[in-house]
């Protein structure tokens, strides 16, 4: 199943639930109470994972390493390629 | 499992003007590969570059010996293609690809040793975003749409590797054969078909955390365009895999 057939079927999946409970007909409701919660589920629910992505995101970003190090170390080494290559009778 | 025999390393090396990072990344690798003792070539595969990056290439084989460096010169490729045509004369078991603008900080010791031998993995993933790996020379909105994509991709692909985008690997060469085969997108989505289809078909991936440092001479080739292709792309993977 591709990626995106899972997410059609289980959103597909969800969505039936949710449409069965909140959205019955008067003889086979759930108490008022659950139904009050689950009518708005969805767009709490999108709201949810929108606030977790950017939190996430942002984290993300914040904690992403610069590497100094790893930089410096680098242009340490190309002055000692150049040099050796320059020997080797590299001529650019 | 097959038995190994001795082990010998291709690092796969496409160019586009690379005449000034090419002798270098060439040394470098030549050093750290050679210091710890892995047997190894480097294949360099120019894409006809306009500034005699193929001379350069031509120089290096002289002075390393033909055992060592290859160079390869073709026309009109895209970055798929490159390592088709690598591979046909890699002699190694087991190849890597990297870029060849100093990018990957070049380590490739810890990919080989470190984690292949641990873990047999079938593929080795060099990863920016997890353990000490990262970058260098980033503004923060090459980062944020960095992360941005690397989530996005996370939450629709579930990929289970960190670094999808990232592009060096180092691949047992059967392995990498098998998804050259199944793989049919370019550039950044060519990366990342290659992790996902390598999750299809149950290859093992371990991953080793890389520092990319941003070009030290050159372009760097990010823009708008690539950002609509890399959805695109990452778009087409979601539905078709």
């Amino acid at each position: 199943m591709t990626k995106l057939a899972q997410w059609l079927f289980g959103l597909a999946l969800l969505g039936s639930a949710w449409a069965a409970l909140a959205l019955a007909p008067p003889g086979l409701q759930p108490p008022a109470p659950l139904r009050q919660a689950l009518l708005p589920l969805p767009v709490y629910l999108l709201v949810a994972f929108g606030c977790y992505s950017l939190a996430t995101v942002g984290y993300r970003l914040a904690t992403f390493n610069d590497c100094e190090e790893a930089a410096a170390e680098l242009q340490e080494h190309i002055q000692v390629a150049r040099a050796d290559l320059r020997r080797r009778g590299l001529r650019l | 499992m097959a038995p190994r025999g001795p082990e010998r390393l291709s690092v796969l090396l496409p160019t586009y003007n690379e005449r000034d990072n090419l002798p270098l990344v060439v040394w470098l690798l030549a050093r750290t590969l050679g210091d710890s003792g892995i047997d190894f070539e480097i294949i360099i595969i120019d894409d006809g570059s306009p500034d005699g990056t193929q001379e350069v290439a031509q120089q290096l084989e002289k002075i390393y010996g033909s055992d060592k460096i290859v160079s390869w010169e073709l026309f009109l490729f895209a970055s798929g293609t490159a390592y088709i045509h690598g591979m046909k004369y890699a002699t190694g078991n087991f190849i890597v690809i990297m870029d060849a603008d100093l990018s990957h900080h070049v380590r490739l010791h810890f990919m080989y040793s470190l984690k292949q031998k641990e873990g047999n993995f079938d593929i080795v993933s060099g990863t920016r975003y997890k353990g000490n790996g990262g970058v260098y020379g980033w503004d923060l909105k090459r980062k944020l749409i960095s992360r941005g994509a690397n989530f996005l991709t996370q939450v629709l692909l579930r990929p289970g590797a960190s670094d999808l985008t990232g592009s060096f690997r180092l691949y047992r060469k059967e392995v990498l054969q098998k998804l050259m085969e199944k793989c049919v997108s370019k550039g950044y989505v060519f990366q990342m078909e290659m992790i996902v289809r390598a999750r299809q078909l149950g290859f093992s991936i371990g991953e080793v955390p890389i520092s990319f440092v941003d070009r030290v001479y050159g372009e760097s080739k990010l823009g708008g365009n690539e950002i609509v292709s890399f959805l695109k792309g990452l778009l087409t993977l979601f539905a078709t895999t």
